[in-house]
């Protein structure tokens, strides 16, 4: 644990770097560049809107905004966790030559995917004075659902980045997997209301994507306050995970140049 | 010069030497050229030393140990990166193969000397290299580099494609652990060194080999640390930026308290270079002594 703690002050300035040159390299590449961050969540948001709002005439208040912030949580996790599979394989050039702790590479991730979303959270306060939607005080439980996020996103990666060096497919499971929660996270519907009873306890408290999306909403959107419960629940099992991760790799991580 | 050429087929056998087999059979002819070079080299070494014929060798004792290897093994077990239907497979065969790449190498080297580690491809030499710049663990045994900073200098460091050379300057050196502004402070001389002209702000990409491992080789020789281990690099680059690169190689081996490591094939530059000199085989230390006496015995091995 010590260990991790001075590892990460002493490569952090490296995860910082290396996660803007990676966006810069990303902006570099396209024609429309940074645009891109905002405009595919945006167009992702039409088509639910469209979809789920017009042609199954769904009756949630602020729909748009509704499926906008769901996306946003969403792609965060979701690209966090597809590109820590193949994470020290695309950086095998790199660390067959110095040494890096490599959980580094995983904070690097995501800064990066981070600084995407939060070019979103920008767009989401746009949003709000569009649809002149009214903020309370419980917009600031937006702080603790976002740690909440941060740990489980990152618990999950440590653990598939190092099953990730030893097996080539996990890829395809973790895809699939993603799929599989993604709709049982009700990204463009909401489960308390559209789930039979039962359900919706276990989705909503089983499922820690579930429940810090809608605490997402419900701070944000509805002036609600969060399971605040479950989701000091979902931290404090995320920390745990992450804990055994960051051991399993910095036990096995001599051998993964090995294995690359 | 015979065994220049034998040398030079043992070495195209193997994939360590890529760069000698991309510069191909042009290269033959400027063999001869590359050989007086050294040679040239190797007198001016002499004339420096102002001992004739004889290279003086300087004594180490009483200084203090750089890296000091205990015991160590290094496995390279059969965990292949597999897929998933073959591990559910393999369950029921258990066994697992074992390749030791490095068997019970023990040696220390003292702060300020150059060592050169030599042997036929495959002996283990860069398993080594890399287990002491902390890249990967030996199985067993113990490496100590006493608090020493370390880097690895080899052909083509971790650059990302589509940045530009600057900014991978900037970050190679930040992966070696060195600050920001330091970087920042140091970056004129490397891009002069690399003498890649324009190049340095385009995308890595567009490079051409050479002037990879040429600004590779730069970052390392500029961001210097108190040990350097140096992989089979001097063979990169133009005539003129080899010429270059020896010289600074000689520079900063000049420096009293630098350590170096040096893998090589090439006979001549161990000898113009090294104290010492270790020989590998299969994973084992055959000899570890001045290179006079190393470097004849292993020439005939190599016949």
């Amino acid at each position: 644990m010590k260990r991790f703690w001075n590892d990460l002050i002493k490569h952090y300035r490296y995860a910082i770097y290396e996660a803007k040159a990676e966006l810069k390299a990303e902006v570099a590449e396209s024609y429309l560049n940074w645009i891109w961050w905002v405009l595919e969540p945006f167009c992702f948001m039409l088509i639910y809107t469209f979809i789920f709002g017009y042609v199954f005439n769904t009756k949630e208040p602020f729909f748009s905004a509704f499926v906008f912030i769901g996306l946003t949580g969403w792609d965060f996790f979701n690209r966090c966790l597809t590109q820590s599979v193949k994470l020290i394989r695309n950086n095998k050039s790199l660390l067959s030559k110095v040494y890096i702790p490599k959980f580094i590479l995983l904070i690097s991730k995501m800064i990066f995917n981070g600084i995407k979303m939060f070019i979103s959270f920008i767009i989401i306060i746009g949003m709000l004075f569009f649809f002149q939607i009214p903020v309370t005080v419980n917009i600031l439980y937006v702080i603790p659902t976002l740690l909440t996020l941060f740990a489980l996103t990152f618990a999950c990666m440590t653990h598939l980045m190092h099953y990730g060096v030893y097996m080539q497919d996990l890829t395809n499971v973790v895809t699939i997997v993603l799929r599989m929660v993604f709709y049982m996270t009700g990204i463009f519907y909401n489960i308390e209301n559209r789930l039979p009873a039962r359900y919706i306890n276990i989705l909503m408290k089983g499922n820690p994507m579930a429940l810090i999306l809608s605490s997402l909403r419900k701070s944000i959107l509805y002036g609600e306050t969060p399971d605040v419960k479950w989701l000091a629940i979902w931290f404090v099992i995320s920390i745990i995970i992450a804990i055994f991760g960051v051991r399993k790799i910095y036990k096995n991580e001599n051998s993964y140049v090995k294995v690359i | 010069m015979e065994e220049r050429d034998r040398l030079e087929e043992q070495s195209r056998a193997g994939a360590e030497d890529i760069s000698e087999k991309q510069e191909g059979t042009l290269e033959r002819d400027t063999l001869d050229e590359v050989q007086n070079e050294e040679e040239s080299a190797i007198d001016e070494y002499n004339e420096l030393t102002q001992d004739g014929e004889q290279k003086t060798y300087r004594s180490f004792e009483g200084r203090k140990t750089a890296i000091s290897v205990r015991n160590v093994c290094i496995d390279y077990k059969s965990m292949k990166a597999t897929s998933i239907k073959q591990s559910m497979l393999s369950l029921r065969k258990s066994k697992q193969e074992v390749f030791r790449a490095v068997r019970n190498v023990s040696f220390e080297v003292p702060e300020g000397q150059i060592l050169g580690i030599t042997g036929k491809n495959g002996s283990g030499k860069s398993t080594m290299l890399r287990a002491i710049a902390g890249i990967f663990s030996a199985d067993s045994g113990e490496i100590d580099l006493h608090g020493h900073s370390i880097s690895l200098l080899a052909i083509g460091v971790g650059f990302k494609n589509e940045l530009s050379g600057r900014e991978n300057i900037m970050l190679s050196g930040m992966a070696l652990g060195f600050s920001q502004s330091f970087i920042q402070k140091k970056m004129p001389e490397i891009i002069e060194f690399a003498g890649i002209g324009t190049f340095i702000d385009m995308p890595v990409r567009t490079y051409s080999s050479g002037m990879h491992s040429k600004l590779a080789f730069s970052i390392t020789a500029i961001l210097e640390t108190e040990i350097m281990l140096i992989d089979e690099v001097l063979s990169v680059g133009d005539q003129k930026f080899k010429k270059k690169s020896y010289d600074k190689m000689k520079e900063l081996i000049s420096k009293q308290d630098r350590t170096v490591v040096i893998v090589s094939h090439s006979i001549s530059m161990l000898q113009d270079l090294c104290d010492q000199v270790i020989w590998m085989h299969d994973g084992e230390i055959i000899m570890y002594d001045r290179p006079e006496i190393v470097l004849p015995v292993y020439r005939d091995f190599m016949r």
